[in-house]
């Protein structure tokens, strides 16, 4: 309860503005909406994960009673991606299949029941092809490359950096780890399928309702994939039922829905059911690492060298941008006086991988939290204090030309020592008991767009009525952070009002100017300062028309408690309903924009606008756990994590972030995994791909850092993605406190601890783990960077 | 296929409906009666979404034939208050952040309502038990059981103060008999 210090809405725990209506279920979400007239929509799916498609037959399927538009891959000629130097993608499987589940055939009938059957009435004639369901297999390609378009085969990108001399580094070191971890791929589960509607309007134009984080990107790609003019397409974000990355990518639902609709003059929703949920993923790549630190006795980091193979399934979705982030932030959390990072993503035929909350970013963080663990145990030092040794610090450059503005790392380590317990337990609790520490930096937000662009990253209208009525229009989608809540919020406190008193009205690509979306944690830092600023310039107006009828200078006036008072003398104020009716006959219609574009911070080498961010989160985090020793299940017994938020607009949906995040990263620690047999997964539904219920979550204790970062509006920062990645190499390092086995793999499953234990007690080391790496040269073009001068001048970065 | 007539009981209100035999409850509510408060997550029984009580228990409507439940007292998310009309439940769910996306939370708050019906003091562990069917991928859980115990502990206060008043009333009430005797 700390915060809010001066303010009347921010930094306090208000309920969230659409919280009455999602406890009562009247969130409309997309499958809720239905119009007159509507066809449903459904897909027959490719059974085969690699074959050609000979020939396709649906004239039974066309003639059925009810069916009203049949389509191929055919009309959709365009590929596409959410980069425009990945766009590898068709709506529906062109020429070949590459996984199964992808679309082949897309079906509008009268009712779900006509459209599925129709769709088995279809005949596809597929020459099958051998499948690349490895990293190992997919590198080795003995067969036709799954894209044949791609220069490098199954390699769908390769990037090699390095910042300095790495050899240097590792020439001032005195020990060394070395270490190889395997991290397996999960997925997102949101607890809402994905839902769209396509809905004809006009005569050419298209409005598609859907449940997308990013609804600008649809916009643009569904023009571009249709070939319509932009003004042709309208996209509404419906409230996301669940996102975390998951309904970022645009899909093949959303484009066939508007094509059908303008085809059929009806409208045409496409609901996924669970099973198609699955295998639509574009989740957490599982990513194969290598990584070398040398270190001084003092536990000084000198260099590290980190390799990653992702396995990006069959399609490049964000992809490059993932590569990139599984180097981009190591250097973010520790002071790296040189570093190189190889980084791959293969091709295989899986369903796709892509963006899940942390993008990128939790592989390599699991990886090297470990890895400081085991540096910890072996230099004799305890892992917080080599955590703190180590510790990026605040106004600083890192090593790969990152800006680092307000960093309460330190502070997040010491505040979580101290209620843990941490150097009392560690190392000493009783076998079986267990505490493991781990720290993580993440973006507050993408310096640059996912195509190129000049405009602002987010812009925002606030209209203000005659009867004091406040909208606040903004692009950004609530996904169930509580974006709206945070902008009603931030409005609200510049005019002088509660946060109910703003209604907000987001996610309408027709109505509400462009926000890139709800992804990479950038919503509060970047659409909140365009709020902010939008609301300034909307307090500036009334208060100037007020100001004259007071006889004062407009900056004499203050904006509280639904009033616009006089601050030479007090005792006079305007209510603010009379203000408004005041302003807007003075000056007409009452509107104010607000835009927000990060401030320039790409690093000066090729890949240098990946990982850039106008702030950084920081946490740490301490997970105690009770492992049995017969069955290796693990207990997770209590979680204490103190966060670097700047500063919270809202407290209580800073916690939940919080406390979700750590929720999601356990879960995937203990249990979720993206398991094949053969081609197949082994368990796309909801009992079998096992998460965390309420019986396996642990206590969490949480503590807010406020470090005021100068550029964030009210000096926020983001909580979303942050607190979830040192959750899992924190339980990794508690099971090896508690029984001594290393599981260098995530899911950290009980079946792995016995057998490492088993092991162990043979005498064969305590590891579970991959054991080797494969030495496959980089296609990269090796980019060789200069050191920042913070670092060349002896100041380990620090910028002042 | 041939369709049944149906006469269901939902929120204290006679629905007629004309479905195939094979409709679910969950089907029935969402797409004939236009009760969309009940959600969908899986279809198959897994994650509690779709949870309704029936005669007061909790049921997946998403399993339940709508034919089966005929002449039952069927309750949904509906029937416990609106935006401006909450059930205390519900006003402290909102008020902790216990609804994120809050596409869980109609399924939630009627598992939580048959135990809270059924059983006015739980412990942390009734309450674990009541909604350990029930999937959420945003909150973490944490926020849930506290709107729970919120609730069950301020209503049990709150009778508590009806009790104390009652006994107040009736106090009074014989003095001033006494008096006029």
């Amino acid at each position: 309860m700390a915060p809010k210090t001066g303010f009347a809405v921010i930094g306090g725990t208000e309920t969230r503005v659409d919280g009455l209506e999602k406890v009562t279920g009247r969130t409309r979400f997309a499958d809720d909406l239905s119009f007159p007239n509507m066809l449903y929509g459904r897909f027959l799916r490719s059974p085969h994960a690699h074959a050609r498609i000979r020939k396709i037959d649906v004239s039974r399927a066309a003639a059925m009673p009810g069916v009203h538009c049949v389509l191929t891959g055919r009309d959709f000629p365009i590929p596409f991606g959410p980069l425009p130097i990945s766009e590898d993608e068709y709506v529906l499987a062109f020429d070949k299949v590459t996984y199964v589940g992808e679309p082949v055939v897309a079906i509008a009938a009268i009712d779900e029941a006509t459209a599925d059957a129709a769709c088995r009435a279809v005949v596809v004639d597929y020459e099958e092809l051998d499948a690349y369901m490895t990293l190992e297999e997919a590198l080795e390609q003995r067969g036709e490359p799954i894209h044949t378009e791609h220069r490098f085969g199954n390699i769908h990108k390769a990037v090699s950096l390095e910042f300095g001399d790495v050899a240097q580094g590792f020439a001032e070191a005195e020990y060394f780890r070395e270490d190889v971890f395997f991290y397996q791929g999960n997925t997102h589960m949101p607890i809402e399928e994905h839902s769209c509607t396509g809905v004809p309007e006009g005569i050419d134009r298209v409005t598609l309702y859907s449940s997308t984080q990013n609804p600008h990107y649809g916009h643009r790609l569904i023009a571009k994939a249709l070939q319509l003019p932009g003004s042709r397409v309208r996209v509404v974000a419906t409230p996301a039922g669940g996102g975390f990355g998951g309904k970022c990518d645009t899909f093949s639902h959303e484009f066939a829905a508007c094509r059908m609709a303008l085809r059929t003059g009806r409208p045409v929703k496409f609901t996924l059911n669970r099973e198609e949920v699955f295998y639509t993923h574009r989740g957490r790549h599982p990513v194969l690492m290598w990584s070398k630190i040398g270190f001084r006795r003092n536990g000084r980091i000198t260099g590290m060298h980190f390799r990653s193979f992702l396995d990006g399934g069959a399609y490049g979705s964000l992809g490059v941008a993932t590569t990139y982030y599984t180097g981009a932030l190591q250097p973010c959390s520790y002071r790296i006086p040189y570093y190189k990072f190889e980084g791959t993503r293969l091709t295989t035929n899986k369903p796709v991988c892509g963006p899940k909350r942390g993008h990128g970013a939790p592989q390599p963080r699991a990886m090297i939290e470990v890895q400081m663990d085991k540096a910890a145990v072996d230099l004799g030092i305890d892992p917080a204090q080599l955590r703190l040794v180590n510790a990026i610090e605040p106004y600083s450059k890192t090593i790969n030309h990152f800006r680092v503005t307000s960093c309460g790392l330190k502070e997040c380590i010491e505040k979580v020592v101290e209620v843990s317990g941490f150097n009392d337990k560690w190392g000493r609790l009783p076998h079986g008991k267990g505490i493991g520490f781990a720290i993580s930096a993440y973006l507050s937000g993408a310096g640059t767009t996912q195509y190129p662009s000049n405009g602002p990253h987010s812009e925002v209208v606030v209209k203000v009525g005659r009867f004091g009525e406040v909208q606040c229009l903004t692009g950004s989608t609530d996904i169930g952070q509580g974006s709206m809540t945070v902008h009603a919020s931030i409005v609200a406190e510049v005019l002088g009002l509660h946060a109910s008193d703003v209604m907000v009205i987001n996610g309408d690509t027709a109505t509400t100017p462009i926000d890139l979306g709800s992804y990479s944690s950038r919503v509060t830092f970047m659409s909140g300062n365009a709020a902010l600023e939008a609301a300034r310039r909307m307090r500036d107006q009334i208060a100037a028309v007020v100001a004259a009828t007071f006889g004062i200078p407009a900056d004499c006036t203050e904006f509280r408690e639904h009033k616009v008072f006089n601050a030479v003398n007090p005792g006079q104020s305007m209510a603010w309903e009379d203000a408004c009716a005041l302003a807007e006959s003075k000056l007409g219609a009452l509107s104010s924009t607000g835009n927000y574009t990060p401030p320039d911070l790409d690093g000066p080498y090729k890949g240098g606008a990946v990982g850039p961010s106008p702030a950084y989160s920081y946490t740490a985090l301490a997970v105690q756990v009770d492992v049995d020793p017969e069955t290796g299940m693990i207990d997770v017994e209590k979680v204490w994590c103190a966060h670097d938020i700047g500063f919270p607009i809202n407290q209580t949906l800073v916690i939940g972030q919080v406390e979700g995040g750590i929720y999601m990263g356990l879960s995937e620690a203990l249990f979720e995994e993206m398991d094949y047999r053969k081609s197949r997964l082994e368990a796309p539904s909801m009992l079998d791909y096992k998460t965390i219920t309420v019986n396996e979550m642990p206590e969490i204790e949480t503590h807010l850092i406020c470090t005021h970062d100068p550029e964030g509006p009210f000096g926020a920062k983001e909580v979303g993605q942050g607190p979830l990645l040192p959750a899992i190499p924190a339980l990794l390092n508690a099971v090896y406190d508690a029984v001594g086995v290393r599981i260098d793999e995530v899911p950290c499953t009980p079946d792995k601890v016995l057998f490492a234990m088993e092991r162990k007690a043979d005498g064969r080391g305590g590891r579970i783990g991959p054991t080797a790496f494969p030495e496959h040269a980089t296609t990269a073009r090796a980019v060789r960077a200069p050191r920042p001068a913070e670092w060349e001048n002896g100041n380990e970065g620090r910028m002042n | 296929m041939k369709q049944m007539a149906l006469a269901l009981r939902v929120n204290g209100e006679e629905k007629p409906v004309l479905v195939s035999p094979s409709r679910t409850l969950l089907e029935v509510l969402r797409e004939d009666l236009n009760l969309t408060g009940t959600k969908h997550g899986c279809e198959l029984g897994e994650c509690g979404a779709c949870t309704v009580l029936v005669d007061g228990k909790p049921m997946l409507s998403c399993l339940l034939p709508a034919a089966q439940v005929e002449g039952a007292e069927i309750t949904t998310i509906e029937a416990l208050g609106g935006p401006s009309t909450p059930h205390p439940l519900q006003l402290e769910w909102a008020r902790l952040g216990a609804a994120q996306c809050g596409y869980c939370t109609p399924g939630f708050v009627m598992s939580a309502k048959a135990l809270l019906d059924s059983n006015p003091e739980p412990t942390r562990e009734d309450i674990k038990a009541a909604i350990a069917g029930n999937l959420c991928r945003c909150t973490g859980y944490h926020k849930i059981v506290e709107a729970i115990e919120n609730f069950a502990r301020q209503r049990k206060a709150d009778q508590a103060i009806d009790r104390s008043i009652d006994t107040t009333a009736t106090a009074v009430r014989a003095v001033a008999l006494e008096a006029r005797g």
